[in-house]
């Protein structure tokens, strides 16, 4: 008899696990699901939209001239700033942290201001942009007021990827360098960038795709959604595509949401390929340890 | 060699007592140059909070911190303004309320899952797609609450409005499953394998483990996961923008038109206020209000998986 | 000959008194080894005649260390140029993720060598000295992690001769190593005391025995005996280093 008690326990024991799997399981496939639906939807609105016309024309109040060109122009201005600014003050804060800064109250101090500042909304460093860079520095509406809003949003992001590339490089490492005479920024230079550029590089990269996708703060700073010429200068205004896309997202006829979604694909394209650069850095980067 | 060290001098022998040349002075100048590029993050921070308080105040010099604070009507641009920020509040709450109905589950069934049960093949292949899930841009997550799921909604409820809290906040919920649930399986996988062990050793089937095991003494973990996930929720705007309408109340009817605070300074900073003018501050009344409150939930989720970690190492 | 002398030498980490009163000479071209228990601060009086002890942050010094009867702690004294004159050899091999040529070349670049050919000659004498250059001449430009770990810690060896220094530390170098390299490391460390002071800090007491000259006994911090290696294990002075040494402790 107890016996019997006890196989049907764990019969009841080994099916509850059985349902709990499956239920575990279908949160999992949920993101899953809803990417999928979100992406053939997405398809399946914009591809016949997307063609060389829509990527070479500028914005129009007509659904089938509208383009997107000065949008991407827009983004590539804006990244021409954003990129190498934001990763040189990332690198350098990352590598004073790690390798020069004492364990003093000051250094933990930027230590948690960082990790603040990553979870500020971005429509804050909007705000902020609009005060500082739109109207005490004056750059008025422009591909540089954006730029350095960008460049201050996505800072705490490469501060901290860096940081970890850097503190993955084993300190056996620089303790080789040193022994042989090597100063300390000798061996940051020659020992341990190298080895941490892969990671470097993928955090980077990842946190510049953050800044091609972001939208609320550059609204804020006034990036305009309705231009026809491109920037010439960093002083111009300027949009970038996923205010293009807000705006066409925005509009009520329903030829204009097919445009929007030709534009988000474009969009996806891009940061698929900057997260194909980031994920094969990685890789490779990882196999070599 | 050994000849060239025998060659060497008594000058030479003590050739460490030379002073520093070129090839090693970079390494004086470069920490403080350094220090002084690592203090932009600490400039960004004092500009944002500096740039709130001042920004903001000129607006309490107009309307009363009480008025703002629990009055129940927000209509700056009307004749009559009215400042009360209860009916945003509100709004980002439904908001946050559907969002973690949606997330705060599903991220964690899914974190269990990656971390306790998927084999190994099946976990390399549906991480990465979490991360592409993660790294997708909120204006399409927003394009998606409005073109897709609202559909669906008004197909189930007909009176539901075009724009409703309802389909952004399940849409805000989908956006932060992935940070639930990546934080969350961190926090499982720090719980060391030999407790697991014991467990098995036991007879314990898998939920059993995860459950009584691994939940337990990843909780705070867990914990600081969820508090985050709001957290983002909290200061998501395109999806709410995009979605979820321009119409502050105090109704909470998930099928009406909303506005939340952050939508409140998109949808503002696009109009043509004037500035200086006090409808133009309340954007910074209002971003103040935001960053106090994300502030003190990131503090929150810190000290939460702070003590966390204490526990195992 | 002494090339290293040591006086009333205490060290402290925070408030851990690591080195008590430690004065010993070491003489030129010899091999001495410092041998004792786990934490009785031999590979910590290592890292102090390199300053590599300057790292730690909480590290505090008292009395003289002096190569060449110049003392090494004098504030004047320049960190790198005195790296210089004395190679280490860590207990991990510990080559950097580079090619074989860049490990031996790193030290002379640092110090300014640009010279092509000249670099390809103190690579190659390196490696001869360390006896790695017949294993290794045709795979110059391969990485250094392809190497066996013998051959890497031999590596780490060429790197350290590669800057020409006068006195070569070595921190237990053969712990991370099957015996059969251990012994071809051995073999060296008595090929290189021609042209090298060698300090060897070993766990291993027929280490000491089979290559030193000279051997120090360090207890708790303290150095109990210092005397001829033959004499410290045939007839010890003290009753501790006898007890060590005959397998009572440690």
């Amino acid at each position: 008899m107890m016996q019997l008690d006890a196989e049907k326990q764990m019969r009841r024991r080994k099916r509850k696990n059985t349902i709990f799997h499956i239920l575990f399981l279908s949160s999992t496939l949920f993101g899953i699901v809803a990417l999928a639906l979100l992406l053939i939807q997405i398809l399946v609105d914009g591809l016949g939209w997307l063609n060389w016309d829509f990527l070479t024309n500028n914005a129009s109040r007509k659904a089938e001239k509208s383009g997107i060109k000065a949008a991407i122009f827009g983004t590539l201005w804006m990244m021409s700033i954003t990129a190498p600014l934001s990763f040189i003050i990332g690198v350098s804060t990352a590598i004073y942290l790690e390798e020069y800064a004492k364990n003093n109250w000051f250094n933990r101090f930027i230590q948690t201001n960082i990790a603040n500042l990553a979870g500020v909304p971005s429509i804050v460093y909007g705000l902020l942009g609009l005060t500082i860079f739109v109207r005490v520095f004056g750059f008025g509406k422009s591909v540089l007021a954006g730029s350095l809003t960008m460049t201050l949003l996505i800072l705490p992001i490469i501060i901290v990827a860096s940081q970890e590339a850097i503190k993955a490089i084993p300190g056996s490492q620089r303790n080789a360098s040193f022994a042989l005479g090597a100063n300390r920024w000798q061996t940051i230079l020659r020992v341990v960038l190298p080895s941490a550029l892969p990671g470097i590089l993928t955090g980077s990269i990842l946190s510049f795709s953050r800044a091609v996708g972001e939208t609320a703060p550059l609204i804020v700073v006034g990036a305009v959604a309705y231009i026809t010429t491109l920037p010439n200068s960093v002083f111009d205004k300027f949009t970038v595509m996923p205010i293009q896309i807000y705006t066409w997202a925005n509009l009520p006829q329903e030829e204009f949401h097919n445009v929007a979604s030709a534009g988000i694909i474009v969009l996806l394209l891009m940061l698929l390929t900057m997260n194909a650069v980031a994920i094969f850095l990685r890789n490779k980067y990882q196999k070599k340890n | 060699m050994a000849r060239m060290k025998q060659s060497k001098n008594a000058k030479e022998l003590n050739s460490f007592m030379q002073k520093k040349k070129g090839i090693y002075s970079w390494d004086r100048m470069m920490p403080i140059i350094l220090a002084t590029i690592a203090g932009i993050s600490v400039l960004t921070t004092i500009g944002i909070v500096v740039i709130l308080i001042t920004e903001s105040a000129g607006f309490f010099q107009a309307v009363s911190i009480t008025e703002f604070l629990f009055g129940t009507q927000w209509t700056p641009l009307f004749a009559d303004p009215k400042f009360g920020v209860l009916p945003l509040i509100m709004g980002t709450f439904m908001i946050t309320l559907v969002a973690s109905i949606v997330a705060l589950p599903i991220g964690f069934g899914s974190a269990i899952y990656l971390s306790e049960y998927a084999p190994r093949k099946v976990r390399n292949f549906i991480k990465p797609i979490l991360e592409i899930l993660a790294g997708i841009p909120t204006i399409v997550y927003g394009f998606f609450a409005l073109t897709f799921i609202t559909p669906i909604i008004k197909m189930v409820i007909p009176q539901t409005d075009l724009f409703n809290a309802l389909s952004a906040g399940i849409v805000v919920g989908i956006m932060i499953i992935p940070m639930i649930s990546s934080l969350s399986e961190d926090a499982m996988n720090a719980v060391p394998s030999s407790l697991r062990n014991a467990a098995y050793a036991m007879g314990s089937t898998k939920l059993e483990v995860a459950l009584k095991v691994v939940v337990p003494a990843s909780f705070s973990g867990i914990i600081a996961s969820f508090v985050l996930g709001l957290s983002r929720a909290i200061g998501e705007t395109m999806i709410v923008t995009l979605a979820a309408g321009a119409l502050p109340n105090m109704d909470f009817d998930f099928l009406k038109s909303i506005q939340t605070m952050t939508a409140y300074i998109v949808t503002t900073s696009q109009g043509d206020t004037a500035y200086g003018s006090v409808e133009y501050r309340t954007i910074y009344a209002v971003g103040i209000t935001l960053f106090v409150i994300t502030l003190i939930m990131n503090i929150l989720a810190g000290y939460i998986s702070r003590k966390f970690r204490e526990e195992y190492e | 000959m002494s090339i290293v002398q040591i006086k009333d030498l205490d060290l402290y980490y925070g408030d851990f008194h690591a080195l008590r009163n430690v004065s010993m000479n070491i003489n030129e071209k010899s091999i001495t080894a410092f041998i004792g228990p786990s934490g009785c601060g031999k590979s910590t009086l290592l890292r102090t005649l390199n300053r590599m002890n300057d790292m730690i942050d909480s590290v505090k010094i008292s009395g003289a260390v002096s190569i060449n009867d110049t003392n090494i702690y004098n504030p004047t004294v320049n960190v790198e140029l005195l790296r210089k004159e004395i190679g280490m050899v860590f207990q991990q091999p510990n080559p950097f993720p580079k090619s074989i040529f860049e490990n031996v070349a790193y030290g002379p670049k640092i110090h300014g060598i640009r010279n092509k050919k000249q670099l390809d000659e103190i690579v190659e004498t390196s490696l001869r000295g360390a006896a790695l250059w017949d294993e290794v001449k045709d795979d110059l430009k391969k990485s250094a992690y392809g190497l066996s770990g013998g051959q890497q810690q031999r590596l780490c060896i060429a790197r350290a001769l590669a800057i020409n220094p006068k006195i070569l530390l070595m921190d237990e170098p053969t712990s991370a190593l099957d015996p059969i390299s251990t012994l071809k490391i051995e073999e060296l460390i008595q090929e290189l005391k021609g042209d090298y002071t060698i300090i060897i800090v070993t766990h291993n007491m027929q280490q000491a025995a089979r290559v030193s000259d000279q051997t120090a006994f360090f207890l708790n911090g303290e150095v109990i005996e210092f005397s001829d290696t033959s004499k410290l294990f045939s007839n010890p002075n003290e009753k501790k280093t006898e007890d060590y040494i005959t397998g009572r402790f440690g």
